[in-house]
């Protein structure tokens, strides 16, 4: 009796499963719309920066169905949170490509999720951008040297971001012995770390010293005690904001003074909070945008944006992701259409659009040919920027 | 030199939160024999709770600090009673496995409510640094190793001198002989994890305000740490706890400072491992024969 009560739910189950398949694609969506995923971490240990691009696009995808949407269609947005991890990020975007039937999906934010999505989109035939994914390797083009047709990206790599702050450590700072204290547990903080050192090195620089750590440490001190008897002009930091912001109070509570200098991954409104305002003076961080401009086009935005959202100063994620909105937007535009293959087609074609975070074009290779800026903080707050263009 | 006695104060500082924690662990451990891995993830709520208290209700250091004390030492009784007491004539094996769980769902808990990302502190303690010829030491260290040794001197009070003391020692030696001696066991075990959860919330105060950063998973790392310490003092051995997060503290530091600091986790333990080859029962533990 109770075997084949048990075999009968186990068939319901079964049943219930096929049935739950059966469903799969029901949200075809309409005629008038064009469906764009968003796959980003809006929780997990790098939300800020998934909540911040999100924002952004948001704003643009906003400002674009109130003009009249893509060439008379609504844009919907289909927005899933992969909760920073990989994992969960192909999963996010399986299931906006093969059951939300989006035409192309947005994000993640950060590299190793971004990759993550990289064999769904090539599988699905859809295409993936990301606004901030800026590892080297395996991202546009995989490990054999073959572009990934399907994936693009709006901005720059970490091997210019490396090369750029060698020579801004060089040039600007005058530095000619540099400490590393990097973050071994992402190709983040690994790429940038041997980028720098190999400029650095080439300029006649010396590295003194290579220290590592792993994400969601928060006792650095003994590292930083390390250093402190070594002579340097400057500290390198690649790595996220949620470890530096500790590193850059610990060392500055050991009365450590040297510039320090960051890449991207500095760009977050938590770093002042974790590593406090007053720590954050002769701080200098390589950032995609910077709202310091005197261009038309910045100040428009940052005054929308504040409008929008609080009368918060939009962040590099937050311009970025903005970006991002009107860069897909354009790329459909230009297709004239919702198939997924002449997006991709239109996407390659980019040529000098024109962003808040300067002009895109898109390279051979699907990477974003774009200039850096290198921003100064004093008490927390961004008082310089110094523009750098590709060579 | 003047780096060594830097370095040896980082590792007091560091250790000395890493004692804490180890207290907990050992006094479980102690008075059932279990393995309570959900520990590490009081000390993370205890964290959050001091965080609360600071920011929204605007109070001050020591408030916060007790505060999280009972308000731990209370999810320490609870946790007792719902996960581990039904449990408590089952295999070890099964209470192992729920405390596990129940690590699990604290932290997941936590994440639902209070987001991932993480949080700082505001400024309650002095960050002000004063200097002993050359090495700088920080205000937030020395409260850290003051309330370290606070909690530790009441805590040798009241497990040596107090009747309640007195009661944990004898179940801890022989429960069902402490029962027929007519002591409440299921009380004394109350009170046990009551007084361990206390001690993992004032080591959350006091990291969230030494290094201003909190998050739901910040207990995982410090938690198996602060287990290598116990094993290493000898588990079941209170003494042995506070030697054993100091070991281990001042060991982490040297391994960064002198050695890599990427080989940091690995050191510890691999540490762990070797204490367990050479001197199973830790530094200060007895070595009992198991009876079959």
């Amino acid at each position: 009796m109770r075997k084949s009560v048990i075999k009968m739910i186990a068939v319901i189950l079964i049943l219930s499963m096929l049935v739950g398949c059966g469903n799969k694609g029901s949200n075809t969506g309409n005629e008038n719309e064009i469906r764009i995923g968003l796959n980003y971490e809006l929780s997990g240990n790098v939300a800020s920066y998934g909540q911040q691009s999100v924002d952004g696009i948001m704003m643009a995808f906003d400002e674009i169905n109130a003009n009249g949407g893509i060439n008379g269609k609504q844009i919907v947005p289909v927005k899933i949170d992969n909760k920073s991890e990989a994992g969960e990020a192909t999963s996010v975007a399986t299931r906006l490509m093969t059951q939300e039937n989006v035409v192309a999906c947005l994000g993640p934010a950060t590299s190793g999720d971004f990759m993550a999505t990289i064999p769904v989109a090539m599988q699905n035939s859809i295409p993936v951008i990301s606004s901030s994914a800026t590892a080297d390797y395996g991202v546009t083009v995989d490990n054999n040297g073959k572009v990934n047709d399907f994936v693009f990206r709006t901005c720059y790599t970490d091997a210019f971001q490396g090369v750029t702050l060698a020579n801004f450590a060089i040039n600007n700072l005058n530095a000619t012995k540099a400490v590393i204290i990097q973050d071994n547990s992402s190709d983040y903080g690994k790429g940038l770390g041997e980028n720098f050192t190999k400029t650095f090195k080439e300029a006649g620089g010396e590295i003194v010293a290579l220290e590592g750590y792993v994400a969601k440490d928060k006792d650095f001190n003994a590292i930083l005690t390390n250093i402190k008897g070594e002579d340097f002009d400057v500290i390198f930091i690649p790595g996220y904001y949620e470890e530096a912001g500790l590193i850059i109070k610990q060392a500055r509570d050991l009365d450590i003074d040297a510039p320090i200098l960051g890449a991207d991954g500095f760009g977050a409104p938590e770093l002042t909070t974790l590593a406090g305002a007053e720590n954050l003076t002769n701080v200098y961080f390589s950032n995609h945008y910077s709202s310091l401009g005197e261009d038309p086009q910045v100040t428009e935005f940052v005054q929308a944006f504040k409008g929008k959202y609080n009368g918060n100063e939009p962040s590099a994620f937050n311009a970025l992701g903005y970006d991002l909105g009107y860069f897909i937007a354009d790329a459909i535009e230009r297709a004239d259409s919702t198939d997924p293959l002449k997006i991709k087609d239109a996407l390659k074609a980019t040529k000098d659009f024109d962003g808040v975070t300067g002009n895109v074009t898109v390279g051979d290779d699907h990477n974003a040919v774009k200039s850096a800026f290198v921003v100064e903080l004093e008490n927390g707050v961004q008082v310089s920027s110094v523009q750098v263009d590709p060579q | 030199m003047d780096q060594f006695l830097q370095q040896l104060v980082n590792g007091i500082s560091l250790g000395s939160i890493y004692a804490l924690i180890a207290l907990g662990y050992t006094m479980v451990y102690g008075i059932i024999k279990l393995i309570n891995f959900a520990h590490g993830d009081i000390y993370m709520i205890g964290a959050y709770i001091g965080f609360a208290v600071t920011t929204y209700a605007k109070l001050g250091f020591v408030p916060a600090l007790i505060i999280s004390m009972v308000l731990c030492a209370i999810l320490g009784i609870i946790i007792e009673k719902v996960a581990y007491k039904p449990l408590r004539n089952s295999s070890r094996i099964a209470v192992l496995i729920t405390a596990i769980g129940m690590s699990l769902l604290l932290e997941y808990i936590m994440m639902f409510f209070v987001g991932a990302g993480v949080r700082s502190f505001p400024k309650v303690l002095s960050d002000s640094l004063f200097y002993i010829s050359n090495i700088t030491i920080k205000m937030q260290q020395i409260y850290i190793v003051i309330t370290t040794v606070v909690l530790m001197v009441i805590l040798q009070f009241i497990v040596n001198k107090t009747k309640i003391g007195k009661a944990m020692r004898a179940v801890s030696t022989d429960k069902d002989a402490a029962q027929l001696m007519g002591i409440k066991v299921d009380n004394t075990i109350s009170f046990t994890f009551a007084i361990g959860s206390a001690l993992a919330g004032a080591a959350g105060v006091l990291v969230g305000i030494y290094y201003n950063s909190i998050d739901p998973l910040m207990g995982m790392m410090p938690g198996l740490k602060a287990f290598v310490a116990a094993v290493f003092g000898g588990i079941g051995n209170i003494p042995g706890a506070m030697i054993g997060g100091l070991v281990i503290g001042l060991l982490e530091t040297f391994v960064s400072g002198y050695g890599n600091s990427m080989y940091r986790d690995a050191a510890v333990f691999a540490f762990l491992i070797i204490i367990l080859i050479i001197k199973p029962s830790g530094l200060l533990g007895k070595n009992t024969k198991e009876k079959v």
